[in-house]
């Protein structure tokens, strides 16, 4: 067991313990007494990316399966039991991690600890609950994805821009392989992944971190270790050139978005990689990072201007391939193909012209207030750590990376956007706006006011 | 418990305070602004809502819409004033980044809100006050603005009137409120008709510092509050008596059920259902809300969550809500489905509805309910930001300063019958507006 308390940069802080469970799970703990309440977080590294062609979605739809039961917390009585100790919970999947929690009153966290281990541990569940389960992860699909025309469009998107990586498949699933999942997949996902050394605790709140230790050592301590599966690397091969791509969907505005490939960041070396990576999100914060930024300020004002919306992002960290995002929402009787071209050309400015020092410091000073107004919430607090954990960067990333971004120069900024955002490693996509068809072609379809879906 | 519970967050949040769990500080300043203060010191933040009466419900005849519009506009441009020059959106935009603080302005149904959070450094609050107090007063409505924002706005509702869920939310609330406030929706007929002279003469009829409920929390004491506000609002105009403004119909309560089918070819079927709720000032409020905690409100443990989609795996989300305001706001029942399974989801949640009205919750399940508010209580109040909706809630509602500290008394006063009682006078099944958009025929 070793005990690393980490120090955050910031005085104002409060520190993070660190502990290593003999069966190698990570415990987390971050006391903020403001209130007696506690958040109580379980992260696994395991996300969609780690599943395999013909079962995506089974991250997911395990983490729904969690709540249906162990030997001895039979289907829905862990919710029960959580909501009889005054908690609130409920669990999220990304593509890099699974992960649950609760917030509680702080005299309850044994309790939910319990619980967790138990489920980690034991989870067990009737072939009839997952049946029932599989539907309700359908309909979380439609909802998301099959009537969100702009979500169906980023799905497609993954799709084309990555070959060799996961992040291809989405989080939730292609319905047709939802369709054909059983039990087993679920059951097999779980053996594989849930096990202590790739799962790490999170505790913010009322407590006292040794107080937490010992009781992760009670509640968590006896799972037995196992080994992980080996983890394939299935990098992404670099693209020989630009992909496109339309999507056709029930809408009104077209909507283009245009995906660079860019480094990830994957720590504080100062690599090349990394410095690049950072002056990367610079560059998003000085296109798009306050209500005056670039985008807004070249293409959503005056009278022939380009867009109705616009936005910049740059996805930084994870556990796989990352991306700068272009954004953008044409105007009325703009085209998306121009706002494409628009967009690119603001970036090519910035390669040009380079930003100014007032920008830079708008961007950071923004940065250093967000980092306070973060602490404001444990969830919050909670969250970014377990992501920076299961993402393999310090638990403390948050400060360090203010500290870091404060440190990127005007020509760093310049340099990245004269280097990443050539044709190459670019996938364009444009949603074509459809008419949607009348629901039930024998009947005639009632009229919906105001220019709306039936035409 | 609850002793328990109080001591704690008297002792950890707020040092020094014996008797309250939550003190609260309420004045009225010279120019007649209600106050209200919880200090907060644990991190160098002070959050700031303002409201006024001046929400949706308060949209002249003809002008829906001009609230929201208001509040949008507030954002866009400011008037020159003594020594400050006028500024454009670009230059409130890099202001506001400058010093990393977050403003806005928006409306309600009831309440036209401001919201400014800001750390307490002294450089960075001055410029923050200062700023949010030039928005308060002299924003410009700058005409060319407004013109490409309603262009926005309009073209923003058409692309949401292509989603099942903007279709029924929008067959659903006329049906319920009729030609109540609450039931006005925009169209692109409606905010075409909005003008920025329309905006300056709603501002200046409401945003008033007599008819502002400001709510404080934050790492400052009392005095230094009240410094700072006297600069936020000094740029108002000065105390009119402030003249009660024109009383506001009810909603009127449903005559009779109406069912609203609309084909639409989504993925997912849309179903709402319910009818006009309570006003917040209404006697059965914690029976009603303990009520719908245990029929739809209360998470993955609900009756309605358990009927119809643990048990039936027919939505992944499936709720109640009330929604109480000055006037009656909705209950309404949600749900979304595969279009051929509509029917048989309406028809499960219905019998839900009419099983809850008719015997009320049982016994466990009304201390299960207490178990989690009551046990969970401290979870509404930590952090500062939680802090604020709960005394922007009393100050708006004019609740009694020790609301919170007797909340869970009355949670746990409530009996079955209270339960039963309430609902049977503020909801009839038999009387529901059920609008389904994208169901099979």
């Amino acid at each position: 067991m070793c005990v690393s308390p980490l120090v955050w940069a910031q005085p104002a802080a409060n520190s993070i313990s660190t502990y290593t469970l003999p069966n190698g799970m990570t415990l987390v703990v971050k006391s903020d007494r403001r209130a007696p309440t506690v958040v109580h977080m379980l992260w696994l590294r395991v996300g969609s990316m780690d599943e395999v062609d013909g079962v995506s979605g089974v991250a997911h739809v395990l983490e729904h399966m969690l709540f249906k039961g162990t030997p001895s917390v039979k289907a829905g009585e862990f919710s029960r039991r959580v909501a009889a100790l005054g908690g609130r919970e409920n669990a999220f999947t990304s593509q890099d991690y699974t992960g649950y929690f609760q917030q509680i009153p702080a005299h309850r966290l044994a309790d939910v600890m319990q619980l967790e281990a138990d489920r980690f541990a034991n989870n067990q569940w009737a072939d009839e609950e997952f049946v029932k389960e599989l539907e309700v992860v359908k309909e979380e699909r439609r909802m998301r994805t099959d009537d969100n025309p702009r979500a169906l469009l980023y799905e497609q998107l993954a799709a084309v821009q990555f070959a060799a990586s996961p992040y291809r498949r989405p989080i939730v699933g292609w319905m047709e392989d939802l369709d054909a999942m059983k039990p087993d997949d679920a059951r097999a996902f779980y053996k594989q992944w849930y096990t202590p050394s790739n799962a790490v605790v999170v505790v913010v709140g009322d407590v006292q971190p040794q107080d937490v230790h010992r009781l992760a050592l009670m509640h968590y301590g006896p799972i037995a270790a196992r080994t992980l599966p080996e983890r394939k690397p299935r990098t992404e091969p670099t693209q020989p050139g630009m992909r496109r791509l339309e999507v056709k969907a029930p809408a009104e505005q077209a909507y283009v978005a245009l995906s660079f490939k860019v480094p990830t960041f994957t720590g504080f070396d100062g690599s090349p990689q990394n410095q690049d990576a950072l002056a990367l999100t610079v560059l998003a914060a000085v296109l798009d990072g306050y209500s005056s930024a670039r985008l807004d300020r070249a293409l959503t004002q005056g009278p022939d201007r380009l867009a109705d919306s616009v936005g910049a992002h740059n996805g930084l960290s994870g556990r796989g391939p990352q991306t700068f995002v272009l954004e953008g929402v044409p105007a009325p009787g703009k085209s998306a193909h121009d706002l494409e071209r628009a967009l690119r050309e603001q970036v090519a400015r910035v390669a040009r012209e380079g930003v100014s020092d007032s920008e830079l410091r708008r961007v950071k000073n923004q940065w250093e207030a967000a980092a306070v107004y973060g602490r404001d919430s444990l969830f919050n607090q909670a969250r970014e750590m377990g992501s920076f954990w299961a993402e393999g960067l310090p638990l403390d990333t948050n400060d360090r990376l203010i500290t870091a971004l404060q440190a990127i120069s005007a020509e760093q900024v310049r340099s990245v956007a004269s280097r990443y955002f050539g044709d190459d490693a670019l996938t364009v996509a444009h949603l074509l706006p459809q008419v949607r068809p009348a629901a039930f072609a024998r009947k005639p379809a009632m009229p919906v006011p105001h220019g709306g879906a039936v035409r | 418990m609850k002793r328990c519970l109080s001591g704690l967050l008297g002792a950890v949040l707020w040092a020094g305070v014996a008797h309250a769990a939550i003190p609260i500080e309420h004045w009225t300043l010279p120019n007649g602004a209600k106050v209200y203060l919880v200090h907060s010191p644990g991190l160098p933040l002070l959050d700031i809502q303002i409201d006024f009466d001046a929400g949706g419900r308060r949209d002249p005849p003809g002008r829906v819409g001009l609230a929201s519009a208001t509040a949008l506009m507030v954002g866009k441009g400011l008037k020159a004033k003594g020594a400050a020059p006028a500024m454009d959106e670009n230059a409130i935009g890099d202001s506001w980044a400058d010093v990393g603080a977050l403003f806005s302005a928006s409306a309600g149904s009831d309440r036209m809100s401001f919201t400014l959070r800001s750390l307490t450094r002294k450089d960075v609050l001055d410029a923050s006050i200062q700023l949010a107090a030039r928005h308060l007063a002299d924003p410009s409505f700058p005409a060319d603005v407004w013109a490409r924002e309603q262009q926005r706005w309009i073209a923003s509702l058409r692309e949401s009137l292509t989603k099942p869920a903007t279709v029924a939310d929008r067959a659903w609330t006329p049906a319920v409120f009729g030609s109540h406030p609450y039931g006005q929706q925009n169209t692109p007929e409606s905010l075409s008709a909005l003008t920025v002279a329309d905006m300056q003469v709603f501002h200046a009829q409401h945003i008033q510092a007599c008819r502002a409920k400001i709510s404080v929390v934050g790492a400052l004491d009392r005095a230094q509050v009240e410094a700072r506000l006297t600069q936020l609002l000094a740029g108002l105009p000065a105390n009119d008596g402030c003249p009660a403004l024109p009383v506001v119909p009810e909603v009127a309560a449903l005559a009779q059920a109406r069912d609203i089918r609309i084909p639409f070819a989504s993925a997912q079927a849309h179903v709402t259902m319910g009818q006009p709720g309570f006003k917040r000032d209404d006697p059965d409020f914690f029976a009603l809300t303990v009520g719908n905690y245990v029929l739809g409100g209360g998470g993955f443990v609900s009756r309605l969550t358990e009927q119809v989609r643990e048990k039936r795996g027919l939505s992944y989300s499936v709720y109640s809500y009330f929604s109480p305001g000055l006037h009656a706001g909705p209950f309404a029942i949600g749900l979304q489905t595969r279009p051929d399974q509509a029917q048989q989801a309406i028809d499960v949640a219905r019998q839900v509805l009419k099983d809850f009205v008719d015997k009320g919750p049982t016994e466990g399940e009304l201390q299960a309910a207490k178990d989690n508010l009551n046990g969970g209580f401290a979870l509404r109040l930590d952090s500062n930001r939680k802090l604020l909706d709960n005394l922007a809630n009393i100050a708006w509602h004019q609740l009694p300063l020790d609301y919170l500290d007797t909340w869970t008394q009355k949670v746990q006063a409530l009996t079955v019958s209270d339960i039963t009682a309430a609902f049977a006078r503020k909801v009839q099944p038999e009387r529901l507006v059920t609008v389904v958009v994208g169901g099979a025929p």
